[in-house]
């Protein structure tokens, strides 16, 4: 038959030779290479103790931004749970009172703010939707826990840390 | 014999009992360990200081774990099983000679359970005891895996027997006695048999990898054709105990080579050191652990280097090769020992 490609190679298969056949310098290279790996240095990392870095554009945690005063910047519009493909986010809102205009930046805010980290797929599509630069996924990888209701995260692990404290 | 001595071999039992225990669950240990250094991974290192714990957690895993028996295998059968693996891997290092006597005070403790002059024959019942427990167990689970497995087993340590039986015999022609006490004593010095049986200990290493169902020869619980083979349907600490079992018998078969082939308990230059007696008797049990845990790496070592066999290649390494060999060595031997020794 007329061969279709330049690519065909004629196998050979040939019996073994009696060196071959005894087995054991096949065995004895085969045990020096993994005894080699035995002494190499280990590819392993620690993972909670020992971290790979991150890249720069990584999506890890959510954390809910304070402005330069110190203030929340959620002003609870809801645009981050209407962009979010996997309806994560659910959140209530609340009118901010008088005497409260240095915790929260506009007239309403956030009074519950969670997010279901078992649904997020860390797209990142609710960071874009903000209209107030308040939610950005530049946090850490999401740690294991044992309940799935542990997953609901709420504003005490979402807001950023006060400032000067 | 009076009860001094009695209690004596009472505590020396028990002591080469908890041993190998021990040594079996650290082995478990030391397995996932040298699996991962081979691997260029660290493996366990999160229960206590480089995992040292890890065994006893599993162990108190494996008793932890649910109970199940399957309505439909045979009960009684099912729990014999596992309970004759782990038995008659136990039994077997009763006549291997651990060291030469210790004198404490007025009394001369051998440290051997039982010096029988069969002792070698002994062994070799013990081993070919211990695929009753595999069969047993495969036969009884009511489960086409097992049953497989269970056959496998039971076919290649028929096989392998034949060939290790007619290793041994070539090394029972130099050494003129079927008692081991007498076999390690004779291979004083530096005088082992391993230089006499070179081919003799090769067909016995790979009849050893097969009669405790290692890797390469780990055909009748492999993982990937037969889900685990003849323990397919154990749980809880009945499946501990079939695991458990193959350590320890890689445990004794590491004893009874470096008895028969390695010099046992000697050392070179043993008596020139000017130790006191006792010293060099322990000394010795040091020297034979050594020799032991070296077997159990090497097990370990070639686990993770050869991939598993096809079931025709056993057979034909068994019965075409080794079979052969092993005769060969024995016609060998037999003319050495007429014309030249």
């Amino acid at each position: 038959m007329e061969p279709l490609t330049s690519k065909r190679k004629q196998v050979e298969s040939k019996p073994l030779t009696f060196g071959e056949r005894i087995y054991l310098p096949a065995i004895i290279r085969g045990l020096s290479i993994t005894m080699k790996h035995f002494f190499r240095k280990k590819v392993t990392v620690q993972y909670p103790e020992q971290k790979r870095e991150f890249s720069e554009n990584f999506r890890g945690m959510h954390s809910l931004k304070r402005d330069e005063q110190g203030r929340e910047r959620c002003t609870a519009c809801g645009l981050c749970a209407l962009s979010c493909p996997a309806e994560a986010i659910t959140m209530i809102s609340a009118e901010r009172q008088p005497g409260e205009e240095n915790l929260y930046r506009e007239e309403k805010y956030a009074a519950v703010y969670e997010i279901n980290m078992l649904r997020c797929i860390f797209c990142g599509l609710c960071e874009e939707a903000c209209p107030k630069e308040a939610i950005y996924l530049d946090g850490d990888i999401v740690p294991a826990d044992y309940m799935r209701k542990d997953f609901i995260y709420g504003k005490d692990k979402l807001v950023e840390a006060p400032l000067n404290q | 014999m009076g009860t001094a001595d009695i209690l004596i071999k009472f505590a020396l039992i028990i002591i080469i009992f908890l041993i190998s225990l021990v040594v079996a669950m650290y082995s478990t240990y030391a397995e996932r360990k040298v699996a991962a250094f081979f691997q260029d991974r660290i493996g366990p290192n999160r229960a206590g200081p480089f995992g040292i714990l890890q065994p006893l957690a599993d162990g108190a895993k494996m008793f932890m774990k649910e109970e199940i028996i399957p309505a439909s295998s045979n009960k009684f059968l099912f729990i014999v099983g596992p309970s004759l693996a782990i038995m008659t891997a136990c039994i077997g290092s009763a006549v291997i000679p651990w060291g030469e006597t210790l004198t404490i005070g007025s009394y001369r403790i051998p440290l051997q359970v039982t010096d029988i002059n069969v002792g070698v024959l002994y062994i070799f019942g013990v081993v070919s005891l211990g695929v009753y427990g595999v069969m047993i167990g495969g036969w009884a689970s009511n489960n086409k895996y097992s049953l497989l497995g269970a056959i496998r087993a039971a076919s290649q340590n028929i096989s392998y027997e034949i060939a290790m039986g007619l290793s041994i015999i070539a090394l029972l022609m130099t050494t003129g006695t079927l008692s081991l006490k007498e076999i390690a004593a004779q291979q004083h010095g530096w005088h082992w048999n391993i230089v006499s049986q070179p081919l003799g200990f090769l067909i016995f290493i790979v009849c050893a990898f097969a009669e405790t169902n290692r890797a390469p020869f780990d055909l009748p619980e492999c993982e990937t054709e037969l889900i685990g083979g003849y323990h397919t349907e154990y749980s809880s600490m009945k499946l501990g105990f079939y695991l458990f079992s193959e350590y320890i018998n890689m445990f004794v078969s590491g004893a009874v080579m470096a008895t028969l082939y390695f010099g046992g308990y000697n050392f070179p230059y043993m008596h020139h050191l000017g130790l006191s007696e006792n010293w060099v008797t322990i000394l010795g049990v040091v020297a034979l652990f050594a020799k032991i845990f070296f077997f159990i790496f090497f097990f370990m070592w070639v686990r993770w280097t050869l991939p598993r066999f096809r079931y025709d290649q056993l057979m034909d390494l068994g019965w075409k090769t080794l079979i052969p060999l092993a005769i060969a060595n024995i016609v060998i031997t037999g003319l050495w020992m007429t014309f030249i020794k």
